[in-house]
């Protein structure tokens, strides 16, 4: 009877775990499901058929679509015919409202407030809201049907640049975004970029995976890039010789300014806290590896928060209230998670683990929101990615295919970039951890160490 | 060179009594008396003896010539001791994965270099840690910073002066071998060993 009891006890553990793993798939699937991903709980939304021509309109809808589909917040409902079928819709006027007309019934003019979409129609389709994009003059015009209400829920006009112009991207996916906003009420991730680095230079991607740029302006290998809480500028580490220096660098203008610190040491993982006063790295001395803070707006002020003599202390993350630094410690033999006050009082363990049995982790990312840190550990001899959950401090293992590593959070705290070479070689890929859907961000060998911004609210490049 | 010219010495010698023999001795037509031969005998000792003291003075020449033959290679002669010196110095050791500490078949190579820093007071030296792939990128700053240290505080436990080595850290950014198995990977978990200033001529400890 006792050995039946602890049966069952070891059986309810062992599922439980392979539950929450939710990257089990094998890579030639393409994209992969999650098992909690629940396509019926997600409200539907389909993209509205072209209607009349416009500036780079095609290109518009393309970005945006993309965008939608990528926040992994919509059904995505492909119309079937795609765009040779337009539901009787006719376009009147270059007006934003009131051009679309109800199934079988006449143009009504654009004069209308109202819309006179055939709501029941999408309804029938399984849409929860409705996008138009338009073009009226230069501007485009993107309208978000909710269809339950049977009405505009909001009407986004946006002079875009033109297609080409190095900021066009950015002003559709700012774009996307609204209309996201408009559905949901929380903001998207389609305005963001990602740093990472091949071949010890930066670049950035789009979330989306278009516009890779070379940003990096040194000559040396950089490392460890890390964006700074507006998106205006980043930090690294540029590394020759045994030695890192931290250094400075606007996105826009691309002036690089180097951090002051001692100069001769081997400094690296350098981390912004929120409020882009303060820069957390490690330093790399004949005492082992320690972390620090400096001012970076005074460029004073060297602090070191932690002494390990024995052990090694890098890899710092700031909470998103500037309170805590989460990062890693070899206090307990392999490297752990820790985590201390900004000040470096009250040290303590922050990611569980068995001693002896559990492998080495590292590279936190504190969540945006918060909530979770992500991280990677050595599962069986090759990496995985983990989270942690900041309040019950439980861990959950995300990956499983391959080897994955370097997690980094998008702003939205459900998305993370990371890297994997599930494909057969080392590459860029974003997971989101509601649905478990993986895809790839970029297809190229030896990206390694991504960071996610934050929000870009404003093109760089118009910002004087 | 000096077993050449014993052989040199040797030769010449024989030649002598042979040439004296031949010259000096005419073949008898008969068998001369007893007389004749403790004569022939003594002869022939005193030719052996000139040849020998001959042989000893062309021995002796060449000896001095090796001698200022050698002393002309000195320069040559150290620098080859210099250059083997310095590869015992360079011998890397290496690491068991995710560790720094000093494996024990190492310890005979850190020795070597301790007795070699010691008879080359003026030498100072770098050491540089290295990881292979599979740890995590910037862990791995750390651990080749530890990789180093841990060389470096094995030669000052040995009675080193700390002020002699530098360490650096590569993490694994500079592999040896690139591979992507175990054989390339333990020859990647390393410390180099280089010199930074004294090392033009190092001595034998």
């Amino acid at each position: 009877m006792m050995e039946r009891v602890m049966a069952v006890a070891v059986l309810s553990i062992v599922p439980s775990f392979h539950l929450s793993a939710q990257d089990t798939s094998t890579i030639d699937r393409g994209v992969r499901i999650g098992i909690i991903y629940r396509p019926g709980v997600r409200p539907g939304l389909v993209l509205l058929p072209r209607t009349g021509g416009g500036m780079g309109l095609d290109s518009v809808r393309l970005i945006v679509a993309r965008d939608l589909d990528y926040s992994d917040r919509f059904e995505v409902i492909t119309l079937p015919g795609g765009d040779s079928i337009r539901f009787a819709t006719a376009p009147t006027s270059a007006r934003a409202t009131g051009r679309r007309t109800g199934s079988g019934t006449a143009a009504t003019g654009g004069a209308q407030s109202g819309s006179t979409l055939n709501y029941p129609l999408y309804q029938a389709l399984g849409a929860d809201f409705a996008l138009d994009i338009t073009a009226a003059g230069d501007t485009t015009v993107a309208t978000l049907h909710d269809i339950a209400a049977a009405s505009i829920r909001r009407t986004v006009r946006a002079k875009l640049p033109r297609p080409g112009d190095p900021d066009f991207r950015m002003a559709v996916h700012r774009l996307a975004d609204q209309a996201l906003q408009a559905a949901l009420g929380t903001p998207g991730i389609a305005a963001t970029r990602v740093l990472f680095v091949k071949d010890g230079k930066v670049y950035q991607i789009d979330q989306d995976g278009a516009d890779q740029k070379l940003v990096s302006s040194t000559d040396r290998k950089a490392m460890s890039p890390a964006w700074g809480a507006d998106g205006r500028q980043f930090a690294y580490m540029e590394f020759q010789a045994g030695k890192g220096w931290l250094y400075l660098q606007d996105m826009t203008t691309a002036k690089r300014t180097a951090v002051s610190t001692t100069g001769s040491a081997l400094d690296f993982t350098p981390a912004f806290s929120p409020d882009g006063q303060t820069l957390a790295f490690s330093r790399a001395t004949e005492e082992g590896t320690d972390l620090y803070t400096i001012n970076i707006k005074n460029n004073c002020c060297l602090r070191r928060l932690t002494v390990g003599r024995f052990s090694d202390n890098l890899s710092p993350t700031f909470s998103p209230d500037g309170q805590r630094i989460a990062f890693v410690s070899t206090r307990p033999g392999l490297p752990q998670i820790y985590v201390m006050a900004a000040d470096g009082t009250d040290q303590q363990l922050f990611a569980p683990f068995d001693y002896g049995v559990t492998g080495s982790s590292n590279a936190p990312e504190w969540s945006p929101d918060g909530q979770s840190v992500a991280f990677h550990r050595d599962v069986a001899g090759t990496l995985q990615v983990f989270v942690l959950d900041v309040r019950t401090r439980t861990v959950r293992q995300l990956t499983s295919v391959g080897r994955n590593e370097d997690p980094t959070w998008a702003p939205d705290s459900r998305h993370l970039a990371f890297v994997s070479d599930r494909s057969g070689y080392r590459q860029l890929w974003i997971i989101d951890l509601d649905t478990g859907r993986i895809r790839p961000l970029l297809q190229q060998s030896g990206a390694r160490l991504p960071a996610w911004s934050p929000r870009l609210t404003e093109a760089p490049s118009t910002t004087p | 060179m000096k077993s050449v010219s014993l052989l040199l010495a040797l030769g010449l010698g024989a030649a002598v009594v042979a040439a004296a023999s031949c010259g000096k001795n005419p073949p008898p037509q008969n068998p001369g008396p007893v007389v004749d031969t403790a004569a022939e005998n003594q002869r022939m000792r005193d030719s052996i003896a000139a040849a020998q003291a001959e042989a000893e003075r062309q021995a002796a020449a060449e000896r001095e010539r090796i001698a200022r033959q050698r002393e002309a290679d000195s320069i040559a002669a150290l620098g080859r001791a210099s250059e083997e010196v310095r590869s015992t110095l360079a011998a890397m050791i290496h690491f068991d994965l995710d560790k720094s500490n000093i494996r024990s078949d190492d310890m005979g190579a850190l020795d070597q270099k301790v007795a070699i820093l010691q008879a080359n007071p003026e030498l100072k030296i770098r050491i540089g840690g290295h990881c292979d792939e599979r740890g995590s990128d910037e862990y791995n700053l750390a651990l080749g910073n530890r990789r180093a240290q841990a060389a470096k505080q094995y030669l000052v436990s040995h009675g080193i002066d700390a002020s002699r080595i530098e360490t650096q850290s590569w993490g694994e950014e500079k592999p040896l071998v690139d591979g992507h198995d175990e054989s390339a990977w333990s020859q990647n978990r390393r410390d180099e060993f280089e010199v930074t200033s004294g090392g033009d001529n190092l001595r034998r400890p």
